[in-house]
């Protein structure tokens, strides 16, 4: 209990340490806009609507969140600092509660499938590669038995670049090297990880922009020619987002979704930007959930993604 | 690329139709509009208020005049000072010197891999000699692409595996590119976030020990209100002498662009608008004001085709067109010099007024894929003398091709009638009227 009690505490400390741009930024704001203030005037909405939209937040979620506040001001008219701060608080874990169910799967409990079967899904430079990486570590540290297959066929060097993952992880990895058919390196993947009794096989996919549609069907493809092995596989399609991405991640969560159904997101390089209001505007207007969230270059700094924990890491 | 701003502005115009004079009351409605459109489009917030206001001082009490509507009037204002923000003029690339070295800095997953590829063979078709310089010694395997993709276009790529000191690499780097007479060094670095100071110290002394010509910051055209700092911090270290704004093929509206734009007030020099390594254009200030209000983009189609085309191949052509001797041979090459043009989406959405028509039409990349397949299973001499494909061999063509054989009619049919109508225009040639020459027909 000790161990794993520290061990907590210290994916906190990382947490915290990700979001501390987000925090600055986000909050002191908030309090400076309230400083000398007694009531919530239209000056002060004005303001908190501009430090929304400047996080990313995203316009619908932050007039969302002002109109709520409004409310509560008109019924309680006065409101000091704490206690905005602690409204704003439970505003915004509501709206992640509203999209986030806890019964997803941890590195440890994969629902009894196995093997667990991710597709990695996403627009260019977002991370993927590098976010699979990171999960192969974090699964393996779990002690699963991990797969990967290198279904990036196109971006040059992306099979090398899994295969060092692979190497550095010690997991094998699937591959019919450049430019071959990525729906046939799947189709294989699944199969050797139901060989090898895999526990996860996470298949790399090459990154594509959401509005071309020829390749959004060859994603389409991928993930049904896994199907042929394990009919309910992939369990897990994951669409990696880039934190730092304005209002366009809401377009790629929903071209992505329908060409997919992607049923879980990761959002990477929040440790990057003061931002990571993209996270409270998406868990708002998606019904999937944020799952794993990328808060550092290190391979332990992916973390699943704790909506207490996040709520407690902005305001604390 | 920018069509949603423009179908929101175009909204945003409509309140002020049919009135007579842009007063204080009409306005407001529009700015709140232009605001909206811009900080969903992605622009930082402060600097779309600014923007707001400026246009509106700009527009206040001027008198519409008889012949344009108000709406358009604002239309040519807000294009205007877009313009003027996005810099007024094009900014060229800076490369002389010998060699003449550029450095790519950004975050990661920005695209200065693809990027310093896409530049280097541009920089190539200048006539000038390049070489890349491989100092990403981060990022698991980004030696290997680099290393590919100047196998793709024909560049050296200098690298030193094993060697984890980039500013080192970059210095023997710059000392080969002397010794081999290369007019232009590339040096692509590792992705960093604007916080980590020890990377952005490794960058500045990388910069420090290149004196580069040019410094460009690339960024993707995704990016959200968080641009402005992330610009501004790289700024602070390295003094960028331009930005490359990459994925603006996407559908993002790239408000982003903007708030770079006016907050380092360094001019954007090129864009990257897709996976190819010839989409890479040179950003035009004034098309991209008018492309955000969606007045359509000719020139930049124009001079993509031109680019594109080779020029004695389509005189070539042209002289088989009047000599009525143009085969399925010909045809196939036209296809794909306009395949080599990039997306069809893009290049359709260059045209005046049809982009924002066909703004949720999906044209797909395949559209041509049909045809080509069909010419692919004919034989040399059917493609040369279309007159002898009969029943049969049109049935094998169908099989061979995998459609069926109403669709090899069709093609065949319009092949034929593409050669009659050059027939009538050749007889109207002789009549003394020009043949209509296609853009890319020289």
């Amino acid at each position: 209990m000790g161990i794993l009690s520290f061990f907590n505490k210290e994916k906190k400390d990382k947490l915290d340490k990700g979001l501390e741009k987000t925090k600055t930024n986000l909050f002191s704001k908030i309090s400076k806009a309230l400083v000398g203030k007694s009531t919530v005037d239209d000056a002060f909405l004005d303001e908190l609507e501009e430090i929304l939209v400047s996080s990313d937040v995203g316009i619908n979620t932050t007039l969302k969140i002002i109109e709520r506040i409004q409310k509560r001001v008109s019924t309680d008219k006065y409101m000091n600092t704490s206690e905005l701060n602690s409204f704003l608080k439970e505003e915004i874990a509501k709206l992640l509660e509203e999209n986030n169910n806890d019964k997803l799967s941890t590195f440890e409990n994969l629902q009894g499938k196995k093997p667990y079967v991710i597709m990695v899904v996403g627009v260019n430079g977002v991370g993927k590669t590098t976010t699979i990486g990171k999960l192969a570590n974090q699964f393996k540290k779990a002690g699963k038995n991990v797969v990967l297959g290198a279904a990036d066929t196109f971006r040059a060097a992306a099979v090398m670049q899994l295969k060092i993952w692979g190497e550095r992880n010690g997991v094998k990895v699937v591959e019919h090297g450049m430019n071959t058919d990525p729906a046939s390196v799947a189709f294989d993947a699944v199969k050797i990880a139901v060989e090898d009794q895999a526990d996860v096989l996470i298949i790399d996919t090459a990154g594509r922009l959401h509005n071309k549609i020829g390749l959004m069907n060859e994603l389409t493809k991928i993930k049904k020619v896994m199907s042929k092995i394990i009919p309910d596989a992939p369990h897990e399609i994951l669409l990696v987002l880039d934190a730092s991405t304005g209002q366009n991640a809401f377009e790629q969560a929903k071209q992505f979704t329908s060409a997919t159904e992607v049923n879980a997101l990761a959002l990477t390089k929040l440790d990057g930007t003061a931002k990571g209001g993209v996270v409270i505007g998406i868990a708002d207007q998606f019904k999937v959930p944020v799952k794993y969230i990328g808060v550092g270059e290190g391979i332990e700094d992916l973390q699943i993604f704790d909506r207490h924990e996040f709520v407690d890491s902005l305001f604390n | 690329m920018f069509d949603s701003l423009s179908s929101k502005l175009e909204k945003a115009f409509k309140t002020l139709k049919g009135q007579g004079k842009i007063t204080e009351i009409n306005v407001a409605e529009t700015m709140k509009e232009i605001r909206k459109a811009l900080v969903d489009a992605d622009v930082n917030f402060k600097i779309a208020k600014q923007f707001t206001d400026i246009v509106k001082e700009k527009a206040l009490g001027q008198n519409v005049l008889t012949s344009v509507s108000p709406g358009q009037l604002m239309v040519k204002i807000v294009s205007d000072e877009l313009t003027s923000l996005f810099g007024g003029k094009t900014a060229d690339i800076n490369i002389t010197g010998s060699p003449a070295i550029i450095l790519m800095a950004g975050l990661q997953g920005s695209g200065k891999t693809t990027h310093s590829a896409k530049l280097a063979s541009y920089i190539k078709k200048k006539g000038k000699t390049v070489m890349m310089a491989a100092c990403d010694v981060y990022r698991p395997a980004a030696i290997e692409q680099l290393k590919v993709l100047g196998q793709q276009i024909e560049v050296p790529v200098f690298f030193e595996e094993g060697n984890t000191n980039p500013v080192k690499i970059a210095e023997n780097a710059l000392k080969a590119a002397r010794a081999e007479n290369i007019s232009v060094l590339i040096v692509d670095t590792a992705g960093r976030l604007s916080i980590d100071e020890m990377m952005m110290r490794e960058i500045g002394d990388i910069k420090s020990a290149l004196k580069p010509q040019e410094i460009l910051f690339v960024v993707d055209a995704m990016t959200g209100q968080d641009a402005v700092n992330t610009a501004k911090a790289f700024n602070d270290v390295l003094d960028f002498s331009g930005v490359i704004l990459t994925k603006l093929d996407g559908d993002t509206r790239g408000g982003a662009a903007l708030s770079i734009k006016s907050i380092v007030n360094k001019p954007i020099k090129f864009v990257g608008t897709g996976e190819k390594m010839e989409a890479l254009d040179v950003f035009h200030p004034d098309r991209m004001a008018q492309r955000i209000l969606g007045m359509g983009d000719i020139v930049s189609l124009v001079e993509r085709a031109q680019q594109v085309f080779d020029e004695e191949e389509a005189a070539i052509i042209q002289k088989k067109l009047l000599k009525d001797q143009f085969t399925f041979e010909d045809f196939l090459t036209q296809i794909q010099q306009i395949k080599k043009m990039g997306n069809l989406k893009d290049l359709v959405g260059m045209i005046p007024g049809v982009g924002k028509a066909l703004k949720d039409i999906d044209i797909s990349d395949d559209a041509f894929k049909g045809t080509e397949s069909i010419i692919h299973s004919m034989t040399p001499l059917e493609r040369k003398t279309p007159d002898i494909i009969n029943g049969s061999r049109r049935k094998r063509i169908a099989m061979g091709s995998g459609t069926d054989i109403q669709q090899v009619n069709q093609l065949l049919k319009q092949f034929e009638e593409m050669r009659k109508m050059m027939r009538t225009m050749n007889k109207f040639q002789g009549a003394g009227r020009a043949m209509p020459k296609l853009p890319f027909m020289k």
